[in-house]
């Protein structure tokens, strides 16, 4: 079996998000970049299933919509343990771009299954997974906190509001991941970061796509009134203004 | 040409968040010199419908089927675009909660139609149609403009205030056509949570972070969640410490919440869980540590034990309750 993990390249979410060019562009100076935190535990998962030698998982092939600058996280991913990855040499203009780009390729593969994070933390679309499952003719199941295999059969688990859903399905399908498909992330150990060195990185032109969406500008929040003090011998005193200031009670 | 709203049912009732989808989509329409048609798939009685007109729906579709019983996202695609077709949608909107993350994407590929996701208030403009979503996790705003002719808009819950506007709507059925063998996921389980308040549905969020020391003490916690009619939400580190469970997660990668009152107690607010609570209209943090950065997201902060801050909490609010 062969699993496919879509990776973002991402600003670490520690960054001061700056901008520039009167607003229009985001300013990337000084950024680190990291594997987007949910594809990051996709891949994670992926490398469990591969590693459980009740399964058949053999396969696991990371792809990301990114130019050069992206190859170190791409290196990030090989060494946490994917066998290979694919690069589509394009700026990720948005989810609908990035989405064709990546179902052009993968038509072309053979897989069983795809790992997509529910969102990227940098513009927050969750979009690029149900995307890619439409352009791909699939289906897909989206908020899944788990994924189960028995032989060729997999349960899925979604969350839905206030529960949870199992769903049987067959492959191939688009799985769109969030928190509890696994819990921490894997960190690439020193062997991992050797051999990721030596594992294919294919680099492919980007199809012709138009866009359908542009930023126009970018805004940073307002500062807010800074914090109101409350003594803790007069906790009285913040249900007063839970009450009758924030009318909240 | 219509806007369409997809008000989804729980077990065949809305909720409040369906009401701010009709009446957000009933602005937009207004907007755009258009009605607000809303499409209703599954099993949901015309009484039920009927609140959708008192938000501004002018027309009601109602999808009955028995495969759609359950969410299939293709089913459903292919059911909403068919409606949007025979509408002449120009505009979709659809919730940003889980559903709604799980059909926009697919219907903005079979639609061609650009995607504003997130949204936490009405087009800035209509013409070029320009929307404002949160980006870098809530560090951020960013305007979008959508080119293409249909636009699909998902709304933060939350985020936009539902209106009254005494509307007749009529209702009418749609029968969709569905194509043998479209539907690939069947759903064996189903579990649900009963007798607690949803959280991503709640208006006061009681939440606790490694402040809190050991799980054997979320009492105090529980006892005034209880009494706020509230849910109980923790941050990262205890559910990875699984001293609550991962549904209770809230922050950058857990749950999105955006709640009228958020008491963070014990949470130092380390920047990915601002990032999944900094749309709360007020936060109030209990810490021990006066240079917490939580105080500098907060509204109202106490400093000092929160084992001690609790108890007198909890007596000021049943106070509070027994005087009004």
């Amino acid at each position: 079996m062969k699993v496919i993990v879509c990776l973002g390249n991402v600003p670490d979410t520690t960054t001061k998000i700056k901008f520039v060019d009167d607003n229009k562009a985001f300013d990337t100076t000084g950024v680190q970049w990291i594997i987007n935190p949910w594809d990051e535990l996709a891949l994670t998962r992926a490398m469990e299933l591969k590693e459980d030698s009740k399964n058949t998982v053999d396969t696991v092939t990371v792809i990301t919509v990114g130019l050069k600058e992206a190859e170190p996280t791409i290196r990030k991913a090989l060494a946490i343990g994917a066998d290979d990855a694919i690069r589509i040499d394009a700026d990720p203009k948005d989810a609908y771009y990035v989405a064709f780009q990546l179902a052009e390729v993968l038509k072309k593969e053979d897989f069983d299954f795809v790992f997509s994070g529910i969102e990227s933390s940098d513009f927050n679309g969750a979009a690029v997974g149900g995307m890619l499952a439409e352009f791909l003719d699939l289906p897909s199941v989206s908020a899944v906190s788990s994924l189960q295999m028995d032989g060729s059969a997999v349960n899925l688990t979604r969350d839905i509001d206030g529960g949870r859903e199992v769903i049987s399905i067959q492959t191939p399908f688009v799985a769109i991941v969030q928190k509890g498909i696994a819990i921490e992330p894997r960190i690439p150990a020193m062997r991992g970061i050797m051999m990721a060195r030596k594992k294919p990185l294919n680099v492919v032109e980007p199809a012709e796509q138009e866009v359908l969406t542009g930023f126009t500008s970018f805004e940073l929040p307002k500062s807010k009134p800074p914090c109101k003090m409350i003594d803790p011998e007069n906790v009285k005193e913040l249900v007063d203004l839970l009450q009758n200031e924030a009318n909240v009670l | 040409m219509a806007v369409i709203v997809f008000a989804e049912n729980w077990d065949g009732k809305f909720k409040k968040l369906s009401f701010e989808l009709v009446s957000y989509g009933s602005k937009v329409a207004g907007m755009l010199n258009t009605s607000n048609v809303i499409l209703s798939i599954g099993d949901v009685e015309n009484e039920e419908l009927n609140k959708l007109g008192d938000y501004g729906a002018d027309k009601i579709i109602k999808v009955q089927h028995e495969k759609l019983k359950n969410l299939d996202n293709k089913a459903y695609t292919s059911v909403i675009a068919q409606v949007a077709e025979k509408e002449g949608a120009s505009v979709l909107l659809l919730s940003h909660n889980n559903t709604g993350k799980a059909l926009a994407p697919r219907l903005s590929v079979k639609l061609k139609a650009g995607l504003g996701s997130a949204l936490i208030q009405l087009p800035a403009s209509v013409k070029p149609f320009t929307v404002c979503k949160k980006v870098f996790s809530g560090k951020a705003f960013a305007y979008i403009t959508i080119k293409s002719d249909i636009k699909i808009l998902t709304l933060m819950q939350n985020s936009f205030e539902s209106v009254l506007s005494q509307n007749n709507a009529t209702i009418e059925s749609f029968s969709p056509e569905l194509d043998e063998g479209i539907i690939k996921t069947e759903v064996t389980d189903v579990q649900k949570q009963t007798g607690k308040i949803i959280l991503t549905d709640a208006e006061i969020i009681v939440s606790g972070g490694r402040g809190m020391r050991s799980p054997e003490n979320w009492g105090p916690l529980e006892e005034l969640a209880e009494l706020l009619g509230a849910a109980t939400a923790c941050s990262r580190p205890v559910s990875d410490e699984e001293w609550r469970p991962h549904s209770e997660h809230v922050g950058q990668t857990g749950k999105i919440i955006a709640p009228n009152l958020y008491i963070a107690c014990g949470i130092s607010g380390a920047i990915q869980h601002l990032a999944g609570v900094s749309s709360s209209k007020y936060i109030v943090a209990i810490n021990e540590d006066n240079e917490a950065p939580i105080f500098e997201a907060a509204d109202y902060g106490i400093v000092g034990d929160v084992h001690k801050v609790l108890p007198e909490l909890i007596k000021s609010i049943k106070e509070f309750k027994s005087e009004n």
